[in-house]
């Protein structure tokens, strides 16, 4: 899990079990907690892309199990914070329920900004759900950025996985609704959709997308799913992103792509947080199978590993 | 995009200003705001570290307390340095002496390379230059094809062959150019992790192979902190000569403007404001930060007012208030002029104080769509009916209504604001403020 979510394999192996070292240095030798090491806390958290608001709540908290006498130095205080921060994650949002239902026809929405990498998720997701047992198509609604439907169509091939498109330019709507019909005759059971990449500030786009689940849930699916796409190395407007999918068309779920970089997506705790949305899957690489399920705990580690380096660099 | 920093850094100064003098705490305090917004703002770290003490060293003591107006000279102190985060001069390409032009694109996936590589030719084909775009881009499903596309849209030659590596690729485009007399090259390259040695060496190998003009760093707006160990890492192994910060049409805060100029030391020299393939602008560190510091983008206003309004449409219109004379056929081509020259929001955004106006009880939002109606409903007038719209009666407003789909009652709201406009611009006009719109500016 852990080689998967740093992409271990692209040379970093070395600079990586350094941070570790480090991190090691920062936090797990039992130290005095005192101003330094608070400002290293909230550094860390900063650098991480948390943001100013969850920094505060943490480090708060922080404050507060040190006075109670549940923190005496540095490790404890690390291991406290670890388990807020899971917290964070996983409390209060219902990941308990697998994200497609059986035994009847789920259709999967992919939604994002620009640039996140909706098309590349789409395919790692059909090939994850098909390796799976699921019988999977694919749909190309993205009709209006050049060539994006000719991208799917090649991860298709690449994935094995049929894709439903029209012309560009096409109506997105329709090609939902062709790919929901195609769906029922062929016995298919999952249909994933891409979407035009949108910036959640653009009234005309997100009326777009709003559209296209009408046309959906008047297609009789009952099962409909959206998972929004954050690019790992979005700052704090992840969550206004978020907040505006969300409140546009209902989201299910997140994906956070380009884990593997150095970025630490550490603005998926305030969006978890506020809007009480699960994060569901993380990309780590341009390959097929560069997916995982989303793992909380293991998500916090690499936060700090990569955090420790920072906080001292 | 800057508005919500800008916000929070006027309620920091406002803070300041009620008070005559300023002591140390107060400074401090406001700064902690300061600190905040940068933060909030996704301006990297470690810069807004260095920032607060460089304000804080400049703030305190002897500069604040000797001037006479301590709030002007903290957000002056601000201002200054924002300006000197954000670089001095305004965004120009670099066109080499002999053609060909050789302009490398590089940066993460999903940054809006592609999109940019359009952008550019459009923009230089503009100024005179016969730009050749290069698809270098091999990894990337349809990128090559996206790239081809894009150029037929904007009838630019796009140079591509699948089978060469980008190196020796971007060789033989730079070759064809020099035959086919293009004189920019624009190499549009694959999106790469700056932690990838095998694809950043690609790189460096297509650079020592082209020896381009410019190479330019395409960063995404939103990025967070990671901006700066991108463009660190890009300019380490590469050597950037200018940024492009794209996707600045969102609500992003956009702080990494800020940081990765700091992080580099090349400029910012375009910026991406939209889909459309003339939405790249230059990028005017002046403009910016005193966006950022809320004085509003006045000059972008008026030059977006200059190129959509032409001197005698002014003239005739100015001459068509004084003498009360504007009908409805002057209200809509005000309307469409508006339009042309943007989203509403974001000329809004430019104009000062506007934010916050807009936010306050004392004006309703105004939104494009409402605007879209209006325009609608003038246009199912006839020419008669928007010269003289006293002759609209029931029967020509269930008429209007039908064609612009909307009901009679938003026809009567329009005629009525339309009557009051009228109005005002003769009060005005006589020299006299009307009293509803003094309210507004209290």
């Amino acid at each position: 899990m852990l080689k998967r979510l740093f992409g271990l394999n692209k040379g970093t192996e070395k600079t990586r079990e350094t941070f570790i070292g480090r991190l090691r240095g920062a936090f797990q030798q039992a130290r005095a907690i005192d101003d330094d090491l608070w400002d290293e806390v909230e550094a860390i958290l900063l650098q991480a892309d948390v943001g100013v608001a969850t920094t505060e709540e943490l480090l708060s908290r922080l404050r507060e199990s040190v006075e109670l006498g549940e923190a005496k130095d540095s490790s404890e205080l690390f291991e406290i914070l670890r388990q807020e921060m899971d917290a964070l994650l996983t409390e209060e949002v219902p990941t308990e329920q697998p994200v497609l239902q059986s035994s009847i026809l789920n259709v999967v929405l992919i939604v994002g900004v620009n640039g996140v990498g909706k098309t590349t998720s789409i395919a790692k997701l059909g090939a994850y759900w098909r390796d799976q047992g699921h019988r999977v198509l694919l749909a190309a609604g993205d009709t209006f950025r050049a060539a994006a439907i000719d991208q799917l169509r090649i991860w298709g091939e690449r994935a094995n996985l049929p894709v439903v498109a029209h012309q560009p330019g096409a109506d997105p709507g329709s090609v939902v609704y062709d790919a929901v019909a195609a769906a029922k005759a062929r016995g298919a059971d999952v249909v994933i959709v891409d979407t035009a990449g949108r910036l959640h500030t653009k009234f005309n786009l997100m009326e777009e997308l709003k559209k296209i689940r009408r046309v959906v849930d008047k297609h009789g699916v009952d099962a409909v799913t959206t998972l929004l796409v954050l690019d790992a190395t979005t700052g704090q407007n992840g969550l206004q992103q978020a907040r505006q999918f969300a409140q546009a068309i209902g989201l299910d779920g997140l994906i956070i792509a380009k884990l593997d970089g150095t970025a630490r997506g550490g603005i998926v705790f305030a969006i978890v947080h506020d809007l009480r949305i699960p994060v569901r899957f993380i990309g780590t690489g341009e390959r097929v199978d560069d997916l995982s399920e989303f793992d909380p705990s293991a998500f916090v580690d690499a936060l700090f590993e990569g955090g420790a380096r920072d906080a001292r660099g | 995009m800057f508005e919500s920093l800008s916000e929070k850094l006027q309620n920091a100064f406002s803070r300041l200003g009620r008070k005559g003098r300023l002591t140390e705490q107060d400074v401090d305090e406001a700064l902690r705001e300061v600190r905040m917004a940068l933060l909030e703002a996704d301006v990297s770290f470690k810069v807004v570290k260095q920032f607060m003490a460089r304000i804080r060293e400049r703030a305190v003591g002897a500069d604040v307390l000797q001037s006479l107006t301590p709030a002007q000279q903290v957000i002056k102190i601000v201002h200054e340095e924002l300006l000197a985060l954000l670089g001095d001069a305004p965004g120009k390409l670099e066109i080499a002496p002999a053609p060909p032009t050789v302009v490398m694109l590089v940066g993460l996936q999903g940054s809006g390379k592609t999109t940019t590589a359009a952008k550019l030719a459009v923009s230089l084909r503009k100024q005179g230059h016969r730009p050749l775009l290069v698809a270098a881009d091999p990894y990337r499903p349809a990128a090559v094809h996206q790239l081809q596309t894009l150029g037929k849209q904007i009838d630019v030659p796009v140079y591509a062959d699948e089978k060469q590596k980008p190196p020796a690729l971007a060789q033989d485009a730079v070759r064809h150019a020099q035959s086919m007399s293009q004189t920019v090259v624009i190499l549009d390259t694959a999106g790469r992790l700056h932690i990838a040695d095998d694809l950043m060496r690609e790189l460096e190998e297509i650079k020592g192979r082209v020896h381009p003009t410019e190479v330019l760093l395409v960063a995404d707006a939103m990025t967070g902190q990671d901006a700066v160990r991108v463009a660190e890492e890009f300019n380490a192994r590469v050597g950037l000569s200018g940024l492009v910060l794209t996707k600045l049409d969102g609500d992003a805060r956009g702080g990494a403007a800020l940081s990765v100029h700091n992080a580099t030391g090349v400029p910012i020299k375009f910026i991406g404001v939209g889909e459309k393939l003339d939405a790249l602008e230059p990028f005017y560190p002046d403009r910016m930060a005193s966006r950022i510091l809320g004085m509003g983008d006045v000059l972008s206003l008026i030059e977006r007012a200059q190129q959509s309004f032409t001197q005698e449409q002014a003239i005739d219109l100015q001459k068509k208030v004084r003498t009360g004379q504007l009908d409805l056929n002057d209200f809509l081509a005000q309307l469409q002029q508006l339009r042309n020259m943007g989203p509403l929001e974001q000329i809004l955004d430019m104009i000062p104080g506007m934010s916050r106006l807009m936010k306050s009880q004392t004006m309703p939002a105004i939104e494009e769509r409402d605007l879209k109606r209006v325009e609608a409903i003038i246009q199912s007038m006839t020419p008669e009916e928007r010269a003289r719209p006293e002759i609209i009666g029931g029967s020509r407003k269930r008429r209007i209504a039908r064609g612009s789909g909307t009901t009679a009652a938003d026809i009567n709201q329009v005629l009525n604001q339309f009557k009051q406009m009228q109005q005002m611009m003769k009060q005005m006009s006589s020299g006299k403020m009307p009293r509803n719109l003094q309210g507004l500016f209290r």
